[in-house]
This record gives structure tokens, C-alpha cells and sequence, in this order.
């Protein structure tokens, strides 16, 4: 029997930390701001998780673990450390593994760092968002600039691998502000750097307000176009090239878990809300868990099981998922995986005016968007699919 | 069978929201003609589309009995016109089979366009009229002026005006009495051969066609053999009866009486209204006068959205025109828009409830094409060729003149908008025949070329004057102009549902409209578009759409996947609502909205 196709893209898991001390305005993440949180009785229902997981799931490699949020800075490191301790103990796990905790930059917080590091985090993804005052404060941050530096300095001592984010194309915000933002984040020496153009999003604060007109000075298409463009320029030349869409990273350095998501591998999603895909023999699954997190928590008490849904993936939506996600990535896809995911070949038809006109290429049996194409992405997408 | 004396015929002149619809409620209501458990608010009007819009398309009758002050029982027969300009035609039938009206005048607002088109039909066909002043009980009720205005502006004396509030009922007893002392009775000859008129009819799925008929002389019975002495039709009665206003079965309907009759008649278009109806026997001598088959004088081409409806809308439009014989429709092909239909319409109006009903009864999302007039097209060797699509043009140089249809339009408006209708009027090709004045409001009547009207110049004299203008037309004939067909190019490829006849010294200006309203409603591409007007094979107005720079999202990772696939789902629905010329998308919405100007 030939090797699973998910394999192609490895395996990882998800662990989903749903709360914060303050929901930002932009944010449209499952997240949640209580008083009280009960440290103990989420790492026992984590715990359990992880065993219902590793006996549906067994023997495989395990690449990555990804603490993300709501704020998994937030969760005591011994709690971390239970959970990595468990999860070491119920997959064999790849000598080069990836753990991952997503971090916000304040003082308190790079306090635990080692703590975190101790608890097996061997790379943090922060939040730092911004490195101006005014913006921070607009984008609901409860951080400053110099508090994020030293949380920043503070993360590099302590671990292998820092990535952190930062949030452009914001409001008043010219190709200058962004080029001198971006020229001083690159000079900060993290190996990754995650730059989101800020996306209004219903159903947050700032969706709310754009829809009554609220929100100000949002760059227009062409704008947002020129401050990509110039992300990409400035990338290139530090050397952290755009291996996805909105993810930059110099040799060795790309996020392996996320990869895991875009090379269509297999994920369990630990958490409320958290999704996963895994396969069991041939069949792939796309699993849901519960979005309310005291609603997840009786389902893994009183159940067994986090999981709300499960649903089988069919090969039609296999080979969409995966050029969704795939042609996020440089490096693209592989054709010849995806007829043998779909059971068909590709419909050239529809690719050769989008590679005559310069949005995609291909070489060999790889299909990927060029860099004029990437950032119409979602155009493509339309063509290719609906 | 009743005597000829104690019979009244009437029917109600009014513009929109004057009362018509309240004032025939109360009417029915006072005379205990409807249980009060059974009524309900505009009880005539039967469609959905009828209610909402507060318009009536059929004529509808209903028979009341009425005891008057004298003593005697009187059989108040009301026939309720379709009051829209666009079926001038059926009202001029309504309007002949009675011998009087109410003249039904908001006292608020005072005579509008619409009423002074309707009252004179009621004078052409010798109505004693009998002035009624409505809304009398809200304060902004100016009795006085309104009568003085209606001397004015109509002729007729108002001084007898009776004043009621159709909503709280105040004088309506008045009107019931005055109906019975002040309009004529009709006049008849019980032993004549019978002679009745065809008012107007509707398809039942149970009955088959109702025909509404007003009998002028002799007498029609359950089980006569009729005969329809235009369209020659003979036909055994099933079924006689008077509306009350729902169907009541009745022996015999004598002279001067008005009701229904059925007679297993499969199609509205076998029964023409103003034809009339004898005995297949002993026919009368000479049918009545005025009839005239309907003439549609408005196209426009019906398009599924969804390619796969056309089996459904072709269905629905022959459902349509069972009950419709002024509505005509023939199967249509655009390279644009695939299989379709092309529909002729009594007016503006008609074209909108015909639309409104195909989408709300049939549910069928339709693209509708910009509505276009007939032209007549005096080709070079001296054939005639009528032109209702401007698609079907034939090469210019094969025509030696276009002639249009033209229209005299009144418009009655406050004084304070003169300015501006007389601007729109002359934008729209117009030429001024009359401007007269009563009181505060101004009475405008324009020579106006039906195409320039046919689009939005009804929504453009609402908004330039705040509402406060009513509008009525009548066709006066065609007449010859520089009429020339305008395409538009999308990314270099012509859209045929996109080409509109207009005239030469107007089409810079239209065509530039139309290219900057296209650039706004076709969503930027991958590509830049050009988007042209040309005439012939010259270029008049160009834009361009710039390509899209930037359509991605930004995070997207495991949790994201779902959502993604979904938002891709719903595109793929919405695509169904774009219609694909080459590499470009159009919206459907843009087929109609590139007509419209701004100003």
C-alpha cells in the first residue's frame, strides 16, 4: 500500500486556549474574557483530549504542537507543561519537533517565558501587532511599543525561534508609516514575521463600526495593493521571503505547523472551536468541537469528547481545500497529488488563460501563483473552482 | 330582472390614494351587500400586486342593493376601472357600459394628471358626474379651493360637491342618495335582439373565462347560445350571475343590467373587451362602436438569471397571458443572455406588474432588458419594417428614415418645481404645447418621444419634484427623427442586450452615462476593461475598468478551511446572478441599471 496521503503534509496538533484578558477590536477569533479560569480543571479536560485523540490516532509522528488563542500566554506553564508532558507520552514525536505557544508582548507575560520554555515551548508567535503607540491603542492592544521590545528581547534569550505579527494597512496608515514600520521590525532580527493587512471582519467591534460608517481612513484596493508590494520588496531583500501569502521567513525558519494546515496534512484540534482533519484508512474527516468554552468543557467531562461534529471529507472537497490552501504557499502544489486525491486530472481549460495572463505557472507537475498572482489569490480561487 | 328606473350604472374617477378603493368599501359596507365578518379592506381588489400597490389592472363589478329615501329598492351597479393610463383603452370600455360617475377628489391634494385623464374619458362617453370631495375630516382639507379647482381645470360644476371621509364613513349615505337622484338611469329595449357589451373578463382555473358584460337591450338567459360579433366566437352559456361582489347565479340579465356569464371559454384572448355579445340566433344589426384590439407599445426582452429557468418562465408567461390578451410574448435569443422572451406591454405599468408577478407567483429571477417603443423603419427601397428590438437593427445604410412614436404627456405640478420639469421635459427631447395655471399648481402638456419616457422619466419626475407631480400620457403618433442605434462593447465585444436606439445629437451624452454607470456596477476582473458606446463602427464615449490589484485573504489557516470552502460556495451561488461575455462578468442588475441617468 502506497503511504497515506496525508503524509504529504505531516501531522500536528491544534490546542486552542480561548481566552483573554481584553477581546480586540478587530479580532474575530473564538475568545473570551472571564474573571476566574479554573487552571486545573482545563488541563485535566486537555489531558483527557489528548488520550481520546491518541488512541483514534496512534503511532503516528507527531511534527508539531501549536498552542494558539485567545491569549495561551495566559495559561499557567505548569498547565503547559502537563499537556506537552502527555502528548510526548502518547505519540512518538520527530527529534526536530516544533511546539509552538502563541504569546501577547507584555511584561507579565514574557515573566513566564521561561517557564514556558521549561514546559517544552521551543518557539513563541507574538502578537506585538504594531510599533507605534497611537495604533497600538487603536487596535484595542493593552501593550506599548517599549514594553513589547523588551518582551520581544526577552523571548529571543529564551527560545530557539521567535516569530512575531504585526497588523498593516491600517487606518491613516501611508506607504511611508509602513515602510519605516516594517524597516525597523525587520532590523529586530525574528526569523518570521506573520503581516496581516487588517481585514474588517463581521460580527467584531470594527465590523460593526464600518458598518455604520465609523471606521475612518481605511487604505482603498489600490493602496492596500502598493503596501503589499512593498511588504513583499522589503522581505525579499532582509531576506524573509514570502513563503505564504501573508507569512515571511528566511531558510529553515517557515512555521511547521502551519504548513501542516496549507500542505493539506492531518490535524487534531484540541480545544473549543478548534477544528481538526485527520484520516482513518482512506476516509478523511474534517471534526469541530464545540465554540462555547464552558460548552466544551462539559462535553469533554460528561462525554468523553470535545467533538461536536465530524463529517466525512469528500475527494471533490479534498482537491478544493487543497488549492485553497496550497496556492497560499510559493512553493504551490502538486498536480499529481491532487488527481490522486480527486480521482480526476486538473481541468487545464481553466488554468491556461490565468497562466497567460501571468497569475499562475507551472513546472513540472507543480502548479503555483506567481507573485503578481498571489495577492489575487481569492480571484483565482473563482476562476479555478466556482 | 329589474325595471330599467331603478337601475344606476356608475363607476368611480380618482387618482391613486384619493379613495377610490375606500370609498367602494363603505359603499358595499353600508348597504349590508358583504357580511361585516366578510369584509375586507379594498374588498375589489383581488390580485396580491392590486392590494399593495393600491392600482387595479381588471375592471371589477359588484351589484348593491340600495332602499332610498323614495321608498324604492334601487340595484346600484359599480363597475371599478383600472384608473393607469396604460389600459386607457379597457377604461374607455368601463366608462361606456355606465351612465354616470363619482368624481373622487382628495380635498387635500386636489385634481391630479391621472383623474383629469380618467374624467374626461367619463365626459367623452356623456357621464353625468357627480363631484365628491374626500378626506374632508383632516385638517389640511381645503374644500373650497379644491371645488373652485375643479371648475377650473375639468369644467364641471362643483358647487353640489358632496363632502365624506371614506375612512370614518362621514356622507356616505349622502353619496348613496345622490347616485340614485342625480345620475340618469339607463335607457334599453327589453324586446330588441340582445346587444351586450364585453367590459372586460379574467381566466378562473374552475370556470374558465368570466366575462363581465353590461347588456344594452334584450335579454340573456343560463343556456342561450351566444356569439362574440368580433372575434366570432358562439358559445352556450354555463353560468349567469351578479357580483355581490362575490359570484351570485341569477336567471336573466335584462337591459341595463351588468354582471358575468361563462361558457367553458378556454382563453382570455377569445373574449376582446368592447366586443359585443348577441344571440347566435337573432343577432342585433350593428355591433357597438369603439372597438379596438390592444396594441402593445412597450418591449422589453424577459431573461432567466439562471439559464436553467427557461422552461419555468416559459411556462409562467403562458400562464400569464392566459388571463392577459393585451400582453404578447415571442421566444427571444441574445448572444448575451441565452434564451428568453420578448414581451409587449400596454405601458410602463403593465411591464412592471407582468415582471412583479412572473417573479413573486413563479418565483423566477428574471434580467429584464432596457424597455424599448416600435419604431418604424422606412427602408431605402420603401418597405415599411417595424422595429421592437434595437438588437434586430438592420444596417443603417438600408434605411432611409426612422420614425418614433410620440406621446402628449400633462403634468400638473406645484409651482415651485415648474423649473424642473420643464428641464427634464426638454432633456428628454421634448416640446412645449401648453402651460396654464390653477391656483398654486401648474398645468404643463409636452410633445415627448415615448422612448424617452418608457425608461425612468417617471422616477426622475418623482424625485425632481419631491412627488408632488402627477403624469399622464396619451400615443399621438409617429414622426420622423435622427434616430440611431448605440451599442456597447465590453472588453471589445458587443453586448447585445445592451444596445438602445437614441437619438444622434443625444448619444455623446448617453453613451458616456452609460459607460461610467457600467465601470460602477461591472466588479473590477483580473484584467483592465474597456468598456465603448459606438455608433456604427465609430467609437463615442470609452472607459475603462482598472484590473483588480488585490483580492486575497489574509489569514487563513486549519480553523479557516471550512469557512473558506463556504464563502467559495456562496460565490458560486452569486455567479449564477453574473452572465459571462468572454472572459468578462456582468451582473445581472446591470442590464437595466446602465440605462438609468442621474440627472
Amino acid at each position: 500500500m502506497s503511504r497515506p496521503d496525508w503524509e504529504e503534509g505531516g501531522f500536528g496538533l491544534y490546542i486552542h486556549w480561548p481566552f483573554c484578558q481584553a477581546k480586540c477590536p478587530y479580532c474575530d477569533f473564538n475568545s473570551h474574557v472571564v474573571a476566574q479560569i479554573d487552571q486545573d480543571r482545563w488541563k485535566r479536560a486537555y489531558l483527557s483530549e489528548v488520550e481520546r485523540l491518541a488512541a483514534e490516532l496512534p503511532g503516528r509522528t507527531l511534527q508539531s504542537v501549536f498552542f494558539g488563542g485567545g491569549t495561551p500566554s495566559l495559561m499557567a506553564p505548569e498547565t503547559v507543561a502537563a499537556v506537552v508532558d502527555s502528548i510526548r507520552k502518547a505519540w512518538p514525536v520527530a527529534n526536530d519537533i516544533e511546539i509552538t505557544l502563541e504569546a501577547n508582548p507584555t511584561s507579565v507575560e514574557a515573566g513566564r517565558f521561561r517557564g514556558y520554555r521549561d514546559a517544552g515551548i521551543n518557539r513563541v508567535s507574538m502578537g506585538i501587532q504594531a510599533l507605534n503607540d497611537d495604533d497600538l491603542r487603536r487596535l484595542g492592544r493593552l501593550h506599548s511599543v517599549a514594553e513589547a521590545r523588551t518582551a520581544f528581547d526577552t523571548a529571543r534569550d529564551v527560545f530557539d525561534r521567535v516569530s512575531f505579527d504585526l497588523i498593516y494597512a491600517r487606518q491613516h496608515q501611508t506607504v511611508g508609516d509602513w515602510r519605516a514600520e516594517l524597516t525597523e521590525a525587520l532590523s529586530m532580527a525574528a526569523d518570521h514575521l506573520s503581516l496581516y493587512q487588517l481585514t474588517i471582519e463581521p460580527g467584531t467591534a470594527f465590523g460593526d463600526r464600518f458598518a455604520n460608517g465609523g471606521l475612518k481612513g481605511l487604505p482603498d484596493d489600490d493602496l492596500g495593493a502598493d503596501m503589499y508590494a512593498l511588504t513583499q520588496d522589503l522581505c525579499d531583500k532582509a531576506g524573509l521571503p514570502a513563503y505564504e501569502v501573508s507569512n515571511h521567513a528566511g531558510d529553515m525558519a517557515q512555521s511547521r505547523h502551519n504548513l501542516i494546515y496549507w500542505r493539506a496534512g492531518d490535524w487534531g484540534g484540541i480545544g473549543p472551536g478548534a477544528h481538526g482533519r485527520h484520516t482513518i484508512g482512506t476516509q478523511r474527516f474534517a471534526t469541530e468541537t464545540a465554540l462555547s468554552p464552558m460548552e466544551w468543557l462539559l462535553h469533554v467531562e460528561k462525554q468523553g469528547s470535545g467533538e461536536s461534529a465530524r463529517t466525512e471529507v469528500s475527494p471533490e472537497d479534498q482537491g478544493t481545500e487543497y488549492l485553497m490552501m496550497g496556492l497560499r504557499l510559493a512553493e504551490g502544489i502538486d498536480l499529481a497529488r491532487y488527481q490522486r486525491m480527486t480521482g480526476d486530472a486538473f481541468d487545464t481549460t481553466r488554468l491556461k488563460p490565468l497562466i497567460e495572463d501571468g497569475f499562475l505557472e507551472i513546472e513540472g507537475s507543480r502548479l503555483r501563483t506567481t507573485n503578481a498572482g498571489r495577492p489575487l489569490l481569492n480571484a483565482i480561487l473563482r476562476d479555478l473552482i466556482v | 330582472m329589474t325595471d330599467l328606473s331603478r337601475i344606476r350604472n356608475f363607476s368611480i374617477v380618482a387618482h391613486i390614494d384619493h379613495g377610490k378603493s375606500t370609498l367602494a368599501d363603505r359603499l358595499i359596507q353600508l348597504t349590508g351587500t358583504v357580511a361585516e365578518r366578510d369584509m375586507q379592506e379594498q374588498i375589489l381588489d383581488a390580485m396580491d400586486i392590486e392590494r399593495e400597490r393600491g392600482i387595479t389592472i381588471k375592471a371589477n363589478t359588484v351589484r348593491i342593493e340600495y332602499p332610498a329615501q323614495d321608498g324604492e329598492t334601487y340595484i346600484l351597479n359599480l363597475i371599478d376601472t383600472p384608473g393607469h393610463v396604460d389600459f386607457a383603452y379597457e377604461v374607455s370600455r368601463s366608462m361606456q357600459a355606465v351612465e354616470g360617475s363619482l368624481l373622487v377628489v382628495d380635498a387635500t391634494q386636489g385634481v391630479e394628471a391621472q383623474t383629469l385623464a380618467n374624467v374626461y374619458q367619463a365626459i367623452d362617453a356623456d357621464h353625468e358626474i357627480v363631484p365628491v370631495l374626500n378626506k374632508i375630516d383632516l385638517p389640511a382639507a381645503e374644500p373650497d379651493r379644491v371645488k373652485e379647482q375643479i371648475e377650473d381645470v375639468i369644467g364641471i360644476d362643483a358647487q353640489d360637491a358632496i363632502e365624506i371621509s371614506a375612512k370614518t364613513g362621514l356622507g356616505i349615505p349622502d353619496v348613496l342618495e345622490a347616485i340614485v337622484t342625480r345620475l340618469p338611469a339607463p335607457k334599453g329595449d327589453r324586446d330588441a335582439p340582445l346587444k351586450a357589451m364585453l367590459v372586460d373578463s379574467y381566466y378562473d382555473p374552475y370556470l374558465g373565462v368570466v366575462v363581465l358584460i353590461r347588456v344594452i337591450d334584450g335579454v340573456v338567459k343560463k343556456g342561450d347560445r351566444v356569439r362574440m360579433m368580433k372575434t366570432g366566437g358562439t358559445y352556450q352559456i354555463d353560468k349567469l350571475g351578479v357580483f355581490r361582489p362575490k359570484m351570485q347565479d341569477i336567471a336573466e340579465l335584462g337591459p341595463g343590467e351588468i354582471g358575468f356569464l361563462t361558457a367553458s371559454i378556454k382563453q382570455v384572448r377569445d373574449t376582446r373587451v368592447g366586443d359585443t355579445i348577441t344571440h347566435e340566433k337573432k343577432q342585433c344589426q350593428t355591433a357597438l362602436p369603439g372597438f379596438k384590439p390592444s396594441q402593445p407599445v412597450v418591449f422589453c426582452g424577459l431573461f432567466p438569471v439562471d439559464t436553467n429557468d427557461f422552461e419555468d418562465l416559459r411556462d409562467a408567461i403562458e400562464k400569464l397571458a392566459l388571463n392577459d390578451a393585451s400582453f404578447s410574448s415571442e421566444m427571444e435569443t441574445s448572444a448575451a443572455l441565452g434564451f428568453g422572451f420578448r414581451c409587449g406591454f400596454l405601458g410602463l405599468l403593465h411591464l412592471e406588474v407582468i415582471r412583479d408577478r412572473l417573479e413573486r407567483e413563479y418565483d423566477i429571477d428574471l434580467i429584464t432588458t432596457a424597455p424599448s417603443v416600435i419604431y418604424h423603419l422606412h427602408m431605402k427601397d420603401g418597405e415599411v419594417v417595424e422595429l421592437h428590438n434595437p438588437a434586430d437593427m438592420p444596417d443603417q445604410t438600408l434605411i432611409d428614415h426612422v420614425e418614433e412614436p410620440r406621446i402628449k404627456a400633462t403634468i400638473l405640478v406645484p409651482d415651485e418645481y415648474l423649473g424642473d420639469v420643464l428641464t427634464l421635459c426638454h432633456d428628454r427631447r421634448g416640446e412645449q404645447l401648453d402651460l396654464t395655471y390653477a391656483g398654486t399648481r401648474a398645468m404643463v402638456v409636452y410633445d415627448l418621444p415615448l422612448n424617452e419616457v418608457v425608461f425612468d422619466f417617471y422616477d426622475r419626475l418623482k424625485s425632481v419634484t419631491k412627488g408632488y407631480a402627477s403624469f399622464d400620457y396619451q400615443m399621438i403618433g409617429y414622426r420622423a427623427d435622427n434616430l440611431v442605434k448605440m451599442q456597447i462593447l465590453v472588453n471589445e465585444e458587443p453586448v447585445d442586450a445592451l444596445s438602445i436606439m437614441v437619438h444622434r445629437d443625444r448619444a455623446e451624452m448617453r453613451g458616456r452615462a452609460m459607460c461610467e454607470k457600467l465601470k460602477e456596477l461591472i466588479p473590477r476582473h483580473m484584467f483592465k476593461i474597456p468598456i465603448q458606446a459606438a455608433i456604427g463602427g465609430r467609437v463615442i464615449a470609452r472607459e475603462t475598468i482598472a484590473a483588480l490589484r488585490k483580492d486575497v485573504t489574509a489569514k487563513c489557516y486549519g480553523g479557516d478551511a471550512t469557512r473558506k470552502k463556504k464563502l467559495l460556495e456562496k460565490q458560486k451561488a452569486g455567479k449564477k446572478k453574473m452572465r459571462q461575455f468572454g472572459k468578462v462578468e456582468i451582473p445581472q442588475s446591470a442590464f437595466i441599471n446602465a440605462l438609468k441617468m442621474d440627472s
